[in-house]
C-alpha cells in the first residue's frame, strides 16, 4: 500500500462557484475524483478499535470500506457499505457526519477527521455511474410485511426485511416514493435522480412500492392484517408543519417550509410553467428558523431569484441546529443572517399580501431544557423589515392520520408514537414504528437506524408466530 | 386503477367522470375528497367525491373547467388513465341524527358536492329541502338527482332564465319564513355564497355547515396551504375539514387566499389554450 497521508486537513471537495450556483438548482458539492478519494482514504489510520463505527447509527464498516477505496476497489467499497446501509449515496450527502462517525475519528484529535461522508458519497456515485449490477434475490420465506411511509426509515426497514426473504410492500402517501428525501431536501443538496436510483435498487431486491396510498384513510392496520401482512412498520415521518401563531400568519405569501419546499422539490415548481405547480418568485423573503430546513428554504428562495433572503433566528449562531456546512454554504450564497430576533407579527398590505415583518430583539438567558441558552425578549426593541414573503421553518410534528385510524396505538402528547426503543414495537401487537414518527423531526440516518432495529424485531416476531 | 370508465358532459363547463378506484370507493364517505394528478408534470388538485359505489369500485368526480388542470382533465376520455387518484381524504361529514329538517344549498358546481350530503341526509330519514342556484338555465346540473333525495327542490338562476330569478339566499329566506326553521343548513358553493348563507342563518340561529375548498397541494396535512381561520383558530381544511361551522369561518380571509396564485393560474391557462 502507498504511504499514509498525514495531512491534517481533509482533501477538499470541489464545489460549484457560490455566485453561479445561487442561480441554479444543480448540486452544490461536486464530489471527489478517484484520485482525491484515494488520497483521502490514505488518511485513515485503520484503527483497531474503530471508534467511527460506534458513531454510525447503521453500523457501516467504515475502516473496511475506506481500505477498499485506498486499494482502488471502489465498487467493493460500495458493496461493503451496502451490507449495512441501503442508501449510501444519500447518507454520503445528508448525514451530519461531524456529529457521528467523523466526531469519533482519531485523526480529528489533531486536525480534521477523515472525510468519511465524502468517501461514502464518492464510492456510491462511482458504483451507481457504473450501472446496476445483478442483485442476488433472497429466496422467499413466505412471510409478508407492510411498511407505511417510504422515507429513510421505511426504505431501510424494507431493505432489511427483503434481504431476509420477507415479501415487503411499501405504502407511500405521495405520488413519488422517498418521503422527505424527495419533498424536503432540495435538488442542489440531494439530486432526485439519485434517490430514484436508490429506490430502484430496493425494487431490485424485490420490494414492492405502492404510491398514492394515504394509509389510515385508504387502508387501516386491520385491513393490512386481513390482507395477510403479518407485521407492519409505521415510518410516516413528521410531516405536520408548526406555525408561530402570530398575527398575519395567514396572509398571502406566508408559507410553511413544507409547502415552500414541496412546491419546489417534489412538484418541481421551479420549472413552472413546464410543470403545473406554481411558485411565486418573491423579491424579499424571510425564513424563520435555524435548522437545516430553514437553510434549504432560504437557499431555494435565492435560487428562485429573490434579491434579499433573510434567516431570522431567535438565538445566536452558536445555538443554530443546522449543520455548519449548510450555514457556510448559505452564507456563501448571500443569505443574510439575522440572529437574536423573533417575529412578533407579519404585516400585510391592503390586499392581504405580505409587506413586512415585525422583529423583536432577543438576548440569551439561562440554558433551557435543550441545554441551549434561552432567548429572552428585549422589551421595546421591536422594528419592522420589508418583505414580500415569509417561510416558517420552526419545526414539524408527526402526522396524525395513522394514530387517528389505529385504535390502541399509544402516542406522546405531542403526537410521537410510543415504542420500545430496543425493538421499535408499539402498543399494538405486530406493529412497529421508527424515525420521525416516533422521535419528532430528526436526521435521515437516525431514522434509518430505527428502521433497521424494527426490521430485525419484525423478522423475529414473524418467526415466533411461525 | 385510475381509469376513466365513464365521461359525461353536464354543461358547457362542467363534466362528470366515473373513475375506477376500488380501494377509495370502499372507504369513501360523504364530505370527503380525492387529490388527483393528470400526468407526470401535473399539479395535485383536490376534488370532492360526488358519488361512490363500493360494489362497482368506482368514484365519481364532477369538475368545472376553471384552470389548466381541469381543462386538461376535460380533454381526457373513457379508457384514459389518470396519473394519480388519491383518497379518500378529509373528514367525513357527520350529521346529528336528531336533525329532522335540513336545507341543503348548492351554488353552481357546489351542487355536485352538496348532492352526496343531501343523499346522506335523505338516507338518514331527514327531511331535506334543497335549494340550488346557477347563473343561468343552461348551467343547471344534477336536477333529477337532487330531486330524488329532496322533499322539495328549489332552483334559482341569477338571470331568471328558468323562471325563478334570484339568489339561493333569497330562496332560503323564503323557505324559512314559509316552512319554518330548519335544524340544519348545509351550504356548498362559491365562498361569497357560503358567506351570505351563513350570515342569513346566523340571524335565525340555524346551525350551518359549509364545505371549504381552498388551494391544496398534498391534501394530507403536510403543507398547510389550505389554512382556514375558524373561530379565530387556524385549521387545515384537508385534515380538520373540509366541513366547518359556517358561523365561525373567516370567509374574507378565505376569499383572499383563493387568489394567491391568480397570476400563475392565468399564465398556465393561456399557455394551455395556446398549445391547444
Amino acid at each position: 500500500m502507498a504511504q499514509r497521508n498525514m495531512d491534517l486537513k481533509k482533501t477538499k471537495m470541489p464545489e460549484q462557484d457560490a455566485v453561479e450556483r445561487a442561480g441554479n438548482f444543480g448540486e452544490v458539492a461536486l464530489g471527489y475524483t478517484a484520485e482525491m478519494a484515494k488520497n483521502e482514504a490514505m488518511r485513515c489510520l485503520q484503527c483497531k478499535n474503530r471508534p467511527c463505527v460506534a458513531g454510525c447509527p447503521v453500523n457501516v464498516q467504515i475502516p473496511e470500506f475506506i481500505k477498499l477505496i485506498a486499494e482502488g476497489d471502489f465498487t467493493g467499497a460500495y458493496d461493503k457499505i451496502r451490507e449495512t446501509n441501503g442508501l449510501p449515496a444519500i447518507c454520503g450527502r445528508v448525514c451530519p457526519q461531524e456529529e457521528q462517525c467523523e466526531k469519533f475519528c482519531v485523526r480529528g484529535i489533531k486536525g480534521e477527521p477523515v472525510a468519511i461522508g465524502r468517501l461514502e458519497r464518492f464510492c456510491s456515485d462511482y458504483a451507481i455511474a457504473c450501472g446496476s449490477r445483478p442483485v442476488a434475490r433472497v429466496p422467499s420465506t413466505g412471510h409478508k410485511a407492510a411498511v407505511i411511509g417510504s422515507g429513510p426509515a421505511g426504505l431501510t426497514c424494507a431493505a432489511d426485511l427483503a434481504k431476509a426473504g420477507v415479501d415487503v410492500t411499501v405504502f407511500e402517501a405521495l405520488h413519488t416514493p422517498g418521503g422527505v428525501l424527495v419533498y424536503g431536501i432540495p435538488e442542489f443538496r440531494l439530486p432526485k435522480s439519485l434517490v430514484q436510483k436508490e429506490i430502484d435498487a430496493l425494487s431490485a431486491l424485490g420490494v414492492k412500492i405502492e404510491t398514492g396510498m394515504v394509509m389510515g384513510r385508504v387502508l387501516t392496520i386491520d385491513d393490512l392484517k386481513e390482507m395477510g401482512y403479518e407485521t407492519v412498520f409505521i415510518g410516516t415521518g413528521a410531516g405536520l408543519p408548526s406555525f408561530m401563531h402570530i398575527p398575519g400568519e395567514n396572509l398571502n405569501g406566508v408559507y410553511s417550509a413544507n409547502e415552500f419546499l414541496t412546491r419546489i422539490n417534489l412538484m418541481k415548481g421551479y420549472k413552472f410553467p413546464e410543470y403545473d405547480t406554481p411558485v411565486v418568485r418573491h423579491k424579499k423573503v424571510a425564513v424563520v428558523g435555524g435548522g437545516n430546513v430553514a437553510m434549504d428554504a432560504a437557499r431555494c428562495a435565492k435560487r428562485l431569484g429573490a434579491e434579499e433572503v433573510y434567516i431570522v433566528y431567535r438565538r445566536s449562531e452558536a445555538e443554530m441546529p443546522a449543520r455548519a456546512e449548510e450555514i457556510e454554504h448559505a452564507k456563501e450564497e448571500g443569505i443574510i443572517f439575522k440572529f437574536l430576533v423573533n417575529p412578533t407579527a407579519i404585516l400585510g398590505d391592503e390586499n392581504g399580501y405580505v409587506r413586512g415583518m415585525t422583529l423583536q430583539k432577543m438576548e440569551l438567558g439561562e440554558p433551557d431544557g435543550s441545554g441551549r441558552r434561552r432567548p429572552v425578549p428585549v422589551a421595546g426593541s421591536e422594528y419592522d423589515i420589508e418583505l414580500d414573503a415569509a417561510v416558517i421553518a420552526i419545526g414539524t410534528s408527526p402526522n396524525p392520520l395513522m394514530r387517528e385510524a389505529t385504535p390502541g396505538l399509544e402516542t406522546q402528547k405531542w403526537g410521537g408514537i410510543i415504542i420500545d426503543e430496543a425493538t421499535g414495537a408499539t402498543s399494538v401487537e405486530g406493529v412497529y414504528a421508527g424515525g420521525d414518527a416516533v422521535s419528532g423531526a430528526a436526521t435521515v440516518i437516525l431514522a434509518m437506524g430505527a428502521g433497521k432495529t424494527a426490521a430485525k424485531a419484525m423478522i423475529e416476531y414473524m418467526n415466533r408466530q411461525g | 386503477m385510475n381509469e376513466i370508465l365513464k365521461k359525461k358532459v353536464l354543461n358547457e363547463q362542467v363534466k362528470l367522470m366515473v373513475i375506477d378506484a376500488p380501494l377509495i370507493a370502499k372507504k369513501a364517505q360523504a364530505g370527503q375528497f380525492v387529490v388527483l394528478r393528470v400526468n407526470e408534470k401535473g399539479e395535485r388538485i383536490p376534488l370532492t367525491i360526488a358519488d361512490y359505489d363500493s360494489g362497482a369500485g368506482t368514484v365519481t368526480i364532477i369538475f368545472q373547467e376553471v384552470g389548466k388542470t381541469t381543462m386538461l382533465l376535460g380533454t381526457l376520455n373513457e379508457g384514459d388513465r389518470l396519473s394519480d387518484f388519491i383518497g379518500p381524504l378529509g373528514k367525513a361529514s357527520h350529521f346529528d341524527p336528531d336533525v329532522r329538517k335540513a336545507a341543503v344549498i348548492g351554488g353552481g358546481l357546489g351542487t355536485a358536492i352538496a348532492y352526496p350530503q343531501a343523499k346522506k341526509l335523505h338516507s338518514m330519514g331527514i327531511e331535506v329541502t334543497s335549494i340550488i342556484g346557477f347563473r343561468t338555465k343552461d348551467l343547471i346540473i344534477l336536477e333529477d338527482e337532487m330531486r330524488a333525495v329532496s322533499r322539495k327542490l328549489v332552483i334559482t338562476t341569477d338571470d331568471g332564465s328558468n323562471g325563478n330569478k334570484g339568489f339561493v339566499t333569497d330562496a332560503l329566506k323564503q323557505e324559512i319564513e314559509s316552512e319554518g326553521k330548519f335544524d340544519l343548513v348545509i351550504a356548498i358553493g362559491p365562498l361569497v355564497m357560503m358567506k351570505f348563507v351563513s350570515r342569513l342563518t346566523k340571524e335565525y340561529g340555524i346551525k350551518t355547515i359549509v364545505s371549504m375548498n381552498p388551494i391544496m397541494m398534498d391534501g394530507t396535512g403536510m403543507c398547510g396551504v389550505c389554512r382556514v381561520t375558524v373561530g379565530g383558530k387556524t385549521r387545515f381544511a384537508c385534515v380538520d375539514g373540509p366541513d366547518f361551522d359556517g358561523h365561525e369561518v373567516d370567509f374574507d380571509e378565505a376569499m383572499r387566499r383563493q387568489t394567491m396564485y391568480k397570476k400563475q393560474e392565468e399564465e398556465s391557462c393561456n399557455l394551455f389554450r395556446g398549445i391547444k
